[in-house]
């Protein structure tokens, strides 16, 4: 099992809801120097979170004990721009299991199936309705339902069904990852391999 | 069935398809460097798996080197330690390992087409977004995480559903003083940082066709912030004409064998795109952003554009100028600016020092600007010596750096302090993306000389 399964996730959740939040502002360049997967999560939205001198930015969501939870809620286009995996490797050490948006950036998506933090894609009229119940009562529980791929407001019934295509779900629910599977068909690829020229 | 140039590629890589799942996509070429790689050697190791064909995969230091000094140990540990790592990881598996220091040595992005290693339709990948570069060859190239770079050196493959499709059609030609660059900013301003997420692009009309192979690959390099996979032009003369007798490019009949696969490679007329988009390129000015992610630019001449008028969120918007300093309305031409760098995967090549030249030959920088020139790589400050541009800048006040990724990513030391402003021809201009508090305006090499000369934000047909 290379990962943690994910089946279902109850829990409140972090707002942002700030629009293009790119992969710098997740975890700038400047914490990629290390050559382990740790301590990611001490550095999540650095720039954000803290000033120069270290002291925590009062204002910054993440600062405000207030709001907590394994879920993440981000703007339209999260994750854009760069490809380090490390942001995912940051919102899954900070904690998180699971991002919502109303749409993510590619790679970032794929980073994250790859490690088991789910991105749980939803309107953005029910995008608005987080955002705004969430910030009226932080304690609102989500329920992120993968075998049903459902996400629900506790408090209200809300619902909303999301996509996931059925072998990264099948990963998800399990724990495995593509390498895995690619192991598993070695000898398939050795033979395709032989046609190609390097 | 009619098909497009990305789908010849695509499909021809397929190992295998997954009932509502993705492909298994078999990778010709894999580029690593020393930031993203490591965790995928301790996955290997972890896991107990060798590199499954080390001769397919190739290895340079670039993003966390510095510019001055290569000669010497690198001073910062923790940078030390990563470029340690990836020499080890390298030399153990069997994989050719340009270092710092090596003749080879450069920006993954561009040291792959210097050396042949970038080839008409090949899958390519690495573990960086601007992977998207060597579409320019007509190959499928993008990046990937890390969890994928482990993929690639496990099994040669990765996991990914077919993109959809999008052709970005630029006729007619570009004016004078408009360069790749503006091209490129020019549609993502269109498109914004997420209009083509989810395609993959493919290049085509007149404009294309007469940029150079320079110019085709700082186009393709910034298919990425517009969100899209990657983005690539259908091979021609050329590209044959420029690939052809590099290092690890085919040679003799196993070369006739390539071209005649090579010249298969367009995509055939009636051929199905799921987005079509036309533009003229007599239109295009040069230009420059004003604010915090590549889709937010314009003409260098018009005014930045109130919230009332911009799609999106304006709270975000309005964040976006409080952090640039920058308030609606205002003209950029005039602005005072601190730093110009020169250099990156999408503008460090010998064209854009040509163009930078062109430029600032006979001027002298502005005492108030402090510019960096870095080349993408060691072949390239060889030709910017033997081409005789370096005497150019020297005249004209202009030092040159040794090859990195440098500024564009701020890992080593060359950031851009809190605050100042830089005109930078490279690709993201993010919060902090040159340094924390740094500001970022991108632009065209041309954009960028004409501002350090005159120390603001000037229109370089101005002074062509």
């Amino acid at each position: 099992m290379a990962y943690d399964s994910f089946k279902i996730l109850k829990s409140t959740a972090v707002p942002l809801p700030i629009e293009n939040v790119d992969t710098d502002q997740i975890i700038p360049a400047r914490f990629l120097k290390a050559t382990e997967r740790k301590g990611f999560g001490d550095n999540l939205f650095r720039d954000w979170r803290y000033n120069q001198d270290d002291s925590p930015k009062e204002n910054f969501i993440l600062n405000n004990s207030t709001f907590s939870g394994e879920i993440l809620i981000g703007g339209h286009n999260f994750g854009s721009g760069s490809s380090r995996e490390h942001a995912a490797w940051a919102v899954y050490d900070y904690g998180f299991r699971c991002v919502i948006s109303s749409f993510f950036a590619d790679i970032f998506r794929n980073n994250c199936l790859n490690i088991g933090v789910l991105p749980v894609q939803v309107s953005a009229r029910f995008l608005s309705e987080l955002f705004e119940i969430i910030q009226k009562k932080p304690n609102t529980e989500l329920e992120v339902n993968l075998p049903k791929q459902t996400i629900t407001i506790s408090t209200t019934g809300s619902s909303e069904s999301f996509d996931i295509n059925d072998y990264k779900k099948e990963n998800m629910l399990n724990g495995y990852d593509d390498i895995d599977y690619l192991k598993n068909i070695k000898e398939d690829i050795q033979k395709f391999a032989q046609n190609t020229p390097l | 069935m009619k098909q497009t140039l990305f789908d010849k590629v695509w499909d021809s890589h397929v190992v295998q398809s997954i009932e509502k799942g993705p492909d298994v996509l078999f990778i010709d070429r894999h580029l690593i460097h020393e930031v993203t790689s490591p965790v995928a050697f301790l996955g290997l190791k972890n896991r107990e798996l060798s590199v499954l064909y080390p001769k397919r995969t190739f290895a340079t230091a670039d993003h966390n080197t510095p510019t001055i000094n290569q000669h010497l140990p690198v001073a910062d540990p923790l940078s030390r330690n990563q470029l340690k790592a990836l020499e080890k990881n390298a030399t153990s598996h069997g994989i050719s390992y340009w270092g710092l220091g090596h003749e080879k040595n450069g920006i993954v992005h561009v040291v792959g087409p210097e050396y042949g290693i970038t080839q008409p339709g090949a899958t390519i990948v690495c573990g960086d977004s601007h992977t998207s570069t060597h579409g320019a060859f007509g190959a499928i190239a993008f990046g990937i995480g890390t969890s994928e770079v482990e993929m690639v050196l496990a099994t040669q493959c990765i996991m990914q559903s077919k993109p959809k499709k999008m052709r970005i059609t630029i006729n007619g030609s570009l004016n004078r003083g408009v360069t790749p660059k503006d091209v490129a900013l020019f549609i993502i301003s269109k498109l914004t940082t997420s209009g083509a997420t989810g395609y993959f692009v493919e290049y085509a009309g007149e404009v294309f066709e007469q940029l150079s192979m320079e110019g085709r690959m700082t186009v393709c390099n910034l298919s990425i912030e517009m969100g899209a996979r990657g983005g690539m032009i259908a091979p021609d003369k050329k590209t044959f004409e420029y690939i052809k007798d590099r290092e690890f490019t085919p040679k003799g009949t196993d070369w006739d064998k390539a071209m005649k696969y090579w010249k298969t490679l367009f995509t055939d007329e009636d051929a199905i795109f799921d987005e079509e988009l036309v533009f003229d390129g007599s239109k295009i000015d040069p230009m420059i952003t004003f604010g915090t992610n590549p889709g937010m630019g314009m003409s260098i001449t018009k005014n930045i554009p109130k919230a009332e008028n911009v799609e999106g969120s304006k709270s975000t918007y309005k964040k976006s100028l409080d952090y640039m300093g920058y308030a609606e309305g205002e003209s950029m031409l005039g602005k005072p600016i601190d730093y110009v760098f020169i250099g990156s995967c999408t503008n460090g090549r010998i064209e854009d020092f040509r163009a930078f030249a062109s430029i600032v030959k006979g001027h002298q920088k502005s005492e108030n600007v402090t510019a960096w020139l870095v080349p993408g790589s060691h072949k390239i400050l060889e030709a910017i010596k033997e081409e005789g541009l370096l005497e150019i800048f020297n005249e004209a006040q202009f030092k040159l750096r040794e090859p990195g990724c440098s500024a564009c990513l701020a890992m080593n030391d060359d950031k851009i302090p809190a605050g100042k402003y830089a005109v930078s021809t490279s690709n993201r201009n993010f919060e902090g993306r040159q340094g924390p508090g740094a500001r970022t305006l991108l632009a065209s090499p041309l954009v960028a000389a004409a501002a350090a000369i005159t120390g603001k934000i000037t229109d370089p047909r101005t002074l062509i």
